[in-house]
């Protein structure tokens, strides 16, 4: 399945990229990544959905595997992977299987997974990604189908952290059937950096069907990688399966190293062995288990416990109408609806709390221009260096949008908001409470302000005299007294104004 | 209080004891029990006798009003080792499942815990019901209580054993090939299959999950009608149930005028003996006797059933027994070396030799390579079984067979060659296949022994074809109880009481 010529990413050329590449070799990488879908129950029976508890405190005897059990599915999980299915632009059978994929581990009660095998859920979708430089890669999507997660091991003493050398190993079933969604990538993908923006776009994406947590860290969002390399213009070299990357970092840092380690071993003559790879962020490399459990023959065969699923037309209608506006569609709109370029509307549409954040404010606020420059500005920024999510931040579209009407009604310098802002994020407190305590507020009283001016004219005779008679320059020492006088926060406009007219321009 | 004689009671008889005051449940309950401790010993149908359990539940419905009780409240039953009990060992007959403890109740076990009845205990089988003679039991010989030198059939030999030996007044097993139905023709009682669907197969210790159905073995047909109702239905967590279209309620037909049976041609060939076939020829006067019709059929596709069988079953099998790996129930064998001497050692220890060849089987039929000749062709010859079976309903209503091509046989005598055992479910097996109903009733006797007769249904037809049944039964009146002395080596508790 290779790529068209009008395909961007193979129009590069030899450069792998991301630091990972040398030339004359480029990276062909595909996708296999896991979803774990935030449904109440498991997929096949009604344990509920938890994270973080007890050991075996959410389990039957039917994600225990006991003798007699049988599955149920979970019919939440069904439109869950229909709605992500959609969202890549899938076909949606109209006729869907489970099969079983038969495998000894201890993790696996039943010693199968239900799973999926020649008649997935979805077929034949595509991602659009938006490189660093802003062209667009297309990667293909080669399936999409539903199965169940498999409980965790803590392997206890030994040293090699696996199974075999381990005095002993406990299983937690907690997670265990938990429903996963599985995406399969086409091997669309040439460089680490590639391979990371498809994730995040993926992750930006299934977040904003509302169907998982893809929080890469806790699980939730799981990656696997087909890696291998060629000459350009060669067939397919033999593909590595790499593990074990759970964040964005690892997973472009694990692509480099392996691509690094097959350049290195071609390079010196060595064949590729088709193998999984796993990836140790501790060291930064990828090393080979090369364990006998390793030569698999999974024996699917089709699942007997389980009718087909018939997804009727008026169903994947029904989810297709629930769908949230997609990034894509969104990015559009937020250029044509509020002038917004290409990529500005394309960061707030990627992350759409953000994007919520930015619509709310232009909303409340009335000005795009100034909105969509704090949200992309000052506002992103205090989120990067605080480490917060959108909904976690302090400063709500109202606090922000009452900050934004201190400065269109001249109360607050632009400056000034700035300032205000800061303390807004650190302390919590709205902007009024903030410009009060501070005596930040611009004076553009012209009472209090003319009271002043009065003063000072009467005080200063001399430069008055001189001012009327011509002296231009003189103006500027009174505004200098004013602002002495008011602690720099008269509004230097009306004290122009209010200066004129009591000192008498000349010939005024 | 006159002394209950259990021999030749029928569950409806239990049911009208109860009824009309004539006995309390405890009573019924002990003269089980003491039938039991007079006859097990040579029978050896029982792996569980839960007589505590039986006795406190048949106190629990003595203590109700009668008004208040339920039809079948109190009366006992005797229960396949491959159906989960809360709280009762379960083991399959296999040593890999010794000591485990159901923490759940089978569908069919709360139904019928619902229903007031009382479990006995549990039956012998073949291990994890693969097997025709119950002699891959791990623990113990069931006999056969016509013939103490002869099997029970299998897999379900312990609950026809325990049937015809009047150890119980029914039983529950479970049919994946013929488990119910040629034990019942080999002891002399009725069996039944239910159309696939029917029942429940929630807590069902899964063999062949596409194939495998619980069902009734029993003294009479009216018996079979009534516990297919108290078992039958949809359930929800058995996602291939679909329950009966209605109740068999209570056969009562009188003849079988109106319908037309069709004699299976490819089931009289050689391979059934020659005792069976006349009485089978007999049944078949009776048939016409009684109003119905026979004429000759042809299914070509059925003679193709047992090599189909024997690779669709093992595959699902090869792939049920897997969870039985030393990891959370059940044996291991410690210590080991590592994880997979644990697998290797525990499931070489745990599993008898009948369970080990047919999960190689199943494992070799589904591997890379090979699917497409296996696996997958045998799917294809199950079709072309319901093609068949699907042509044959347009002429007739019911189809009819020997059960068993032979009686029973010694004990022994085919444990060493598995091909002659597998032929001993020749007229079954593609009736699972087609996941029709087929009813076995004793139709007579060959040499002394019990010959059964096989009514097949279309699928959910099992009103009408119980009601058929009824008939014939009626007519025939063939007896369902072993002449059984107590048998030597036995305590008798009887003179005690």
């Amino acid at each position: 399945m290779s790529a068209g010529p009008a395909d961007p990413g193979r129009a590069r050329g030899a450069g792998v990229g991301g630091g990972a590449g040398r030339d004359g070799w480029e990276a062909v990488i595909g996708l296999e990544i896991h979803v774990q879908l935030s449904t109440r129950t498991k997929m096949f029976c009604g344990c509920e959905v938890t994270f973080g508890e007890p050991p075996n405190t959410h389990v039957c005897p039917v994600c225990l595997g006991h003798p007699g059990v049988l599955p149920v599915t979970n019919e939440k999980a069904v439109e869950y992977a229909t709605r992500i299915a959609l969202a890549l632009d899938c076909r949606i059978a109209k006729r869907t299987i489970f099969h079983r994929k038969n495998y000894f581990y201890p993790d696996l009660p039943k010693a199968y997974q239900i799973s999926q095998y020649d008649l997935p859920l979805g077929v034949g979708g595509h991602l659009d990604v938006e490189r660093d430089d802003g062209s667009i890669l297309r990667v293909g999507i080669t399936r999409v189908h539903l199965e169940e997660d498999a409980g965790k091991l803590v392997h206890a003493g030994g040293a090699s952290g696996r199974i075999d050398g381990a005095d002993y190993s406990l299983v937690d079933f907690n997670r265990g059937g938990t429903p996963l969604v599985e995406i399969v990538s086409e091997p669309d993908i040439s460089t680490p950096d590639e391979a990371r923006a498809c994730v995040m776009q993926l992750r930006n994406l299934v977040e904003q069907l509302g169907v998982s947590d893809v929080n890469m860290e806790e699980g939730s969002l799981r990656c696997d990688a087909n890696v291998s390399v060629r000459r350009p213009g060669d067939p397919f070299g033999t593909k590595t399966e790499l593990k074990n990357m759970n964040s964005f970092r690892f997973l472009q840092r694990g692509l480099e190293a392996e691509i690094e380690r097959q350049i290195a071993a071609l390079e010196s003559g060595e064949r590729i062995v088709q193998e999984t790879v796993h990836f140790d962020p501790a060291t930064g490399t990828v090393s080979t288990l090369r364990s006998k459990e390793e030569a698999h023959d999974y024996r699917y065969f089709p699942e007997p416990d389980l009718p087909p699923i018939e997804l009727a037309d008026a169903f994947v209608e029904r989810v297709r109408a629930s769908l949230p506006e997609l990034p894509a569609a969104r990015k559009e709109r937020l250029m044509a609806q509020y002038g917004l370029s290409s990529k500005e509307a394309g960061l707030l549409a990627a992350n759409k709390p953000l994007g919520d954040y930015f619509e709310g404010l232009a909303a409340a606020a009335g000005d795009v221009r100034t909105s969509a420059n704090w949200v992309l500005g000052d506002f992103s920024a205090h989120l990067n260096a605080a480490g917060l999510e959108v909904a976690q931040s302090p400063v709500t579209v109202d606090r922000l949008a009452e900050l934004l009407g201190l400065v269109s009604r001249g109360t607050l310098s632009g400056k000034m908001a700035k300032e205000v802002f800061e303390a807004m994020a650190g302390t919590g407190k709205p902007a009024g409470e903030i410009v009060a305590e501070k005596g930040l507020g611009q004076i553009s009283d012209a009472g209090e302000l003319e009271a002043i001016v009065v003063r000072l004219v009467a005080a200063n005779p001399g430069p008055a005299e001189e001012f009327r008679r011509g002296r231009e320059r003189v103006l500027g020492f009174f505004v200098g007294q004013v602002m002495k006088e008011t602690r720099g926060q008269a509004n230097p406009q009306l004290v122009n104004e209010l200066l004129r007219r009591h000192l008498g321009g000349p010939g005024g | 209080m006159a002394r209950i004689d259990v021999t030749g009671l029928t569950a409806h008889g239990c049911r009208d004891l109860l009824a009309g005051g004539d006995a309390s449940a405890v009573e019924l309950t002990r003269a089980y029990l003491d039938r039991i401790a007079a006859v097990d010993g040579s029978v050896q149908a029982y792996l569980t006798v839960d007589e505590e359990g039986a006795l406190s539940a048949a106190a629990a419905v003595d203590a109700k009003p009668r008004r208040e009780r339920l039809p079948w409240e109190g009366v006992p039953i005797a229960l396949k080792d491959i159906l989960c009990v809360k709280g009762m060992e379960t083991t399959c007959a296999s040593r890999i499942l010794k000591g485990y403890v159901p923490p759940y109740d089978a569908t069919v076990i709360a139904k019928l815990r619902a229903a007031g009845l009382v479990f006995l205990g549990k039956l012998n089988m073949d291990e994890f019901a693969m097997g025709s003679s119950t002699e891959n039991s791990a623990f113990q010989t069931t006999r056969n209580p016509w013939d103490l030198d002869r099997v029970p059939g299998g897999s379900s030999g312990g609950s026809a054993a325990c049937v015809a030996a009047a150890e119980a007044p029914w039983a529950l097993g479970s049919d994946t090939g013929g488990s119910i139905r040629q034990p019942a023709s080999l002891c002399g009682v009725v069996g039944l299959k239910p159309t696939y669907g029917a029942v429940s197969r929630y807590g069902l210790v899964a063999f062949a999950s596409s194939l495998d159905q619980i069902g009734p073995l029993t003294h009479d047909v009216r018996d079979a009608a009534a516990l297919l109702d108290l078992i039958a239905g949809r359930d929800p967590r058995d996602s291939t149930s679909t329950g009966l279209r209605g109740p068999a309620g209570v056969p009562a037909r009188a003849g079988l005028e109106g319908l037309r049976f069709g004699v299976i041609k490819e089931y009289l060939g050689d391979a059934c003996e020659q005792g069976v076939l006349e009485v089978f020829e007999s049944a078949v006067k009776t048939v016409g006797a009684l109003g119905g019709v026979c004429d000759e059929v042809s299914l070509p596709s059925v003679e193709r059933g047992v090599a189909a069988y024997y690779l669709i079953a093992p595959s699902e099998a090869s792939s049920n027994l897997a969870r039985y790996d030393g990891v959370r129930y059940g044996y291991r064998h410690a210590p080991s070396e590592d994880l997979y001497d644990m697998y290797v050692r525990t499931r070489s220890e745990g599993f008898g030799a009948e369970v080990k060849r047919r999960i190689m089987i199943g494992t070799y039929a589904l591997s890379a390579g090979y699917y497409d000749a296996y696996y997958a062709q045998a799917q294809r010859t199950r079709t072309l079984i319901i093609q068949d079976f699907t042509a044959a309903f347009q002429r007739f209503d019911y189809l009819i067979s020997p059960t068993s091509p032979t009686v029973a046989f010694k004990l022994g005598e085919r444990i060493a060659d598995p091909l002659a055992m597998y032929l001993s479910d020749l007229c079954t097996i593609p009736v699972n296949l087609a996941a029709l109903p087929a009813v076995s009733i004793p139709a007579g006797f060959a040499a002394g022994l019990p010959v059964g007769l096989q009514i097949i249904g279309p699928h959910f037809s099992e009103p009408g074809m119980l009601d058929a049944a009824y008939a014939l039964e009626r007519r025939l009146k063939v007896d369902t109880v072993a002449p059984l002395a107590a048998g030597p080596g036995v305590s008798s508790a009887e003179g005690e009481r």
